[in-house]
């Protein structure tokens, strides 16, 4: 990469989920410079590691696809993989930057030939698995990574494993001497789109997440239902690899609760009714989904999608917050106690798998940000003093693709006033 | 004279969520409860009595006076604080059961004989006359509050506990005769009776 050539002209997007390559395109293709940084050594950010999306339950491929392509063809956006944002000073503007950007031991010589993976024997858990199953410690982060290129994980880069990767790439392009590097830009404007992050399941005690291996999270389903997944598209169970085939939806897990989060998370509901329609996919009818929740928030125009889920006669509803999870010794089964608010039914209900749907909370909880930053009483990014800065995508709200791209392209066009008037401060 | 239960039907009219918000301890948070049931789920008595808290609240909302009112389930709440650290709408729960307890007993509409009840009164009247409990008579008058014959098995039945406590210092056979009081048992019953006069004010029941 040649040397830094930002300047408070251009955009400095952090985040490369959908919401982050949302924001650097609009403002790429209205002719701004744009440095898109991403702290993983891949875009695409959690929207990648979804089975399906809602509400077409079409393939993340599709959607990242043609952003992808967008990518390729504008030569406005530099993106930065492997480059997390140290520091940010300064005002709308005129902002000083400091970017810290790990060694991923390949250049950009790489075919993605998989050379070095088949060389190496040392396997790590896998990130786009949850830790679910391993991989090689040479690896090609998932399918749709982007860009197309190996990375070597730092555990094997000074080690007889590393120098056989070294030593099988044909093109030369491990290096292993790569080291941490800090960068010092200067930029017009930030945006934001850092995106959310699960919030921690072991922390809902009563739900023995961190005690119970057939309770699970909603993403790790995700993983789950994915062909690509840890097994290989099948419901099993952590505990035995049986099939899971009556399976617990519990919502609000950790959302709407002053002791965890106290946001309603928004996308877990939609998330939760099409997790049932996996379950109907890999099933068919001997499949049972049973949902227990507060209220179902569909918002807006998913309320057909809910409707359609509700005629599913596998799929059954129950209106209670379950107060508690406790565990048949026997098979492992988790045991769901609580009471049902529609006649006040006190149940205890085995299911042979639980999924929590699990709250968003912003993935910069507990990051320090610039003083600058406007959060809300949940971490989410409102905006800066001088508004110079914004959020783009869930980094500003629990929002799901199709709000996170709407949100990505209103701060992209905010971002591009700021540099215009900028711009024109200094002309004058 | 109408009677303290009286004044309040009249005054209230058919708004009984707002009789408690106005009279019952941490009453203004009944409104905030949202029906997710995790108290019911949450507590160990659950399935033993048959309004849990969450029923509870929704009743007051609905208006079922009487009903929550004459409800024994709020005595039967342990201050295990079990459903209070889970409300996800920090509800003071375990609060709200004994204000609505109070509440119902100085109405005169608490179940008579409640055992619970009884046990509370037995202790309070206590502390009110000596300034502290006296845990010896507190535990013979919980004995003997069915007669004399129970009483003595109730006593024999508990021997063993007893006869730990005085070993471990926490019970004084001596209190029987004596009975040690706090040091101004007027100075005590003069506070207790401002503090019920201005609590009575406030809540109505004067
Ligand atoms: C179980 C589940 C199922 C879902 N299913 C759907 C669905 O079916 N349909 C739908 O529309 N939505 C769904 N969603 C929501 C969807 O995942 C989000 O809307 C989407 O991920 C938001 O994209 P984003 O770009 O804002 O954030 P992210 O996808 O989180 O991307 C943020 C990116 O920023 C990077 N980053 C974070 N911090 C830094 C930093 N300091 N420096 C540099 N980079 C950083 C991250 O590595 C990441 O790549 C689901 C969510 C859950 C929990
Ligand atoms: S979207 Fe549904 S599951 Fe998620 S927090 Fe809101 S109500 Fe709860
Ligand atoms: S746990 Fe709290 S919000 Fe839920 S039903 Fe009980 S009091 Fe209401």
């Amino acid at each position: 990469m040649t040397a830094s050539i930002a300047t408070n002209q251009t955009i400095l997007v952090v985040g490369g989920g959908i919401a982050g390559m949302t924001a650097a395109l609009e403002a790429a293709e209205c002719g701004k410079q744009v440095i898109l940084a991403e702290k993983t050594p891949t875009l695409g950010g959690r929207t990648s590691l979804l089975y399906r999306y809602f509400p077409k339950m079409c393939h993340p491929t599709c959607g990242l696809e043609i952003n992808l392509r967008r990518l390729r063809g504008n030569p406005n956006v530099r993106v930065m993989t492997m480059t997390e944002v140290a520091a940010v000073t300064g005002s709308r503007g005129n902002y000083a930057v400091t970017l810290k950007v790990k060694p991923r031991y390949v250049t950009e010589n790489c075919t993605a030939c998989g050379d070095c993976g088949n060389a190496v024997s040392a396997e790590i858990p896998n990130p786009a698995n949850y830790g679910m199953d391993k991989i090689k410690a040479a690896y090609l982060p998932h399918g749709m990574a982007y860009p197309q290129r190996f990375v070597i994980d730092p555990s094997i880069a000074a080690t007889p494993e590393g120098e056989k990767a070294k030593a099988a790439c044909k093109v030369d392009a491990v290096d292993l001497g790569m080291q941490e590097e800090t960068l010092e830009l200067t930029v017009g404007s930030v945006v934001w789109a850092t995106g959310w992050r699960p919030y921690d399941a072991n922390k809902i005690q009563p739900y023995g997440y961190d005690r119970y291996a057939n309770v699970i999270t909603s993403l790790e389903f995700e993983r789950l239902a994915d062909p690509r997944g840890p097994t290989g598209g099948k419901l099993l169970r952590p505990s035995d690899g049986k099939e899971a085939k009556n399976i617990a939806f519990i919502q609000c897990a950790g959302s709407r609760d002053e002791n965890h989060l106290r946001h309603c998370s928004r996308i877990c509901c939609m998330a939760t009714l099409k997790q049932t329609q996996y379950v109907r996919e890999a099933l068919g009818d001997a499949g049972k989904s049973t949902i227990y929740y507060i209220d179902i928030r569909a918002i807006d125009r998913f309320e057909d999608f809910y409707q359609n889920v509700q005629k599913d006669a596998t799929v059954s509803f129950i209106k209670s917050k379950v107060a508690r999870i406790a565990l048949n010794e026997e098979n492992n089964s988790p045991i769901l106690h609580g009471v049902d608010t529609e006649g006040y039914h006190r149940y205890a209900s085995e299911h042979d798998l639980v999924v929590l749907a699990v709250g968003m909370e912003p993935e910069v909880t507990g990051v320090k940000l610039p003083d600058d930053i406007i959060l809300d009483s949940s971490n989410f990014i409102e905006g800066s003093k001088t508004e110079g800065m914004f959020g783009a995508g869930s980094a500003s709200s629990p929002l799901d693709v199709n709000r996170s791209v709407q949100s990505a392209t209103a701060a992209a066009m905010r971002a591009v006033q700021v540099i215009h008037k900028t711009a024109s401060t200094e002309a004058a | 004279m109408t009677t303290a239960n009286e004044n309040a039907v009249a005054k209230y009219k058919n708004n009984f969520l707002k009789e408690v918000e106005a009279t019952v301890e941490e009453g203004h948070w009944v409104k905030m409860c949202m029906q997710c049931g995790v108290c019911a789920g949450s507590c160990p008595f659950g399935p033993h009595w048959e309004h849990s808290p969450q029923k509870i609240f929704m009743m007051i909302r609905a208006g079922k006076r009487e009903e929550v009112l004459k409800s024994d389930s709020m005595w039967m709440c342990t201050s295990c604080y079990n459903c209070m650290v889970r409300c996800p709408r920090e509800l003071p729960i375990t609060h709200i059961m004994h204000g609505l307890a109070n509440y119902a007993y100085r109405l005169g509409l608490s179940p008579k004989g409640q055992p619970n009840q009884a046990i509370a009164k037995l202790f309070w009247d206590s502390a009110l006359k000596y300034g502290r409990v006296n845990e010896l008579k507190f535990s013979l008058a919980m004995y003997f509050r069915d007669g004399f014959v129970q009483g003595v098995k109730n006593a024999l039945a508990m021997q063993s506990v007893g006869l730990g406590l005085v070993k471990a210092g926490r019970l004084n056979p001596m209190e029987i005769i004596s009975g040690h009081t706090c040091k101004d048992t007027s100075g005590i019953h003069k506070m207790i009776a401002k503090a019920r006069e201005i609590e009575d004010r406030r809540r109505g029941l004067a």
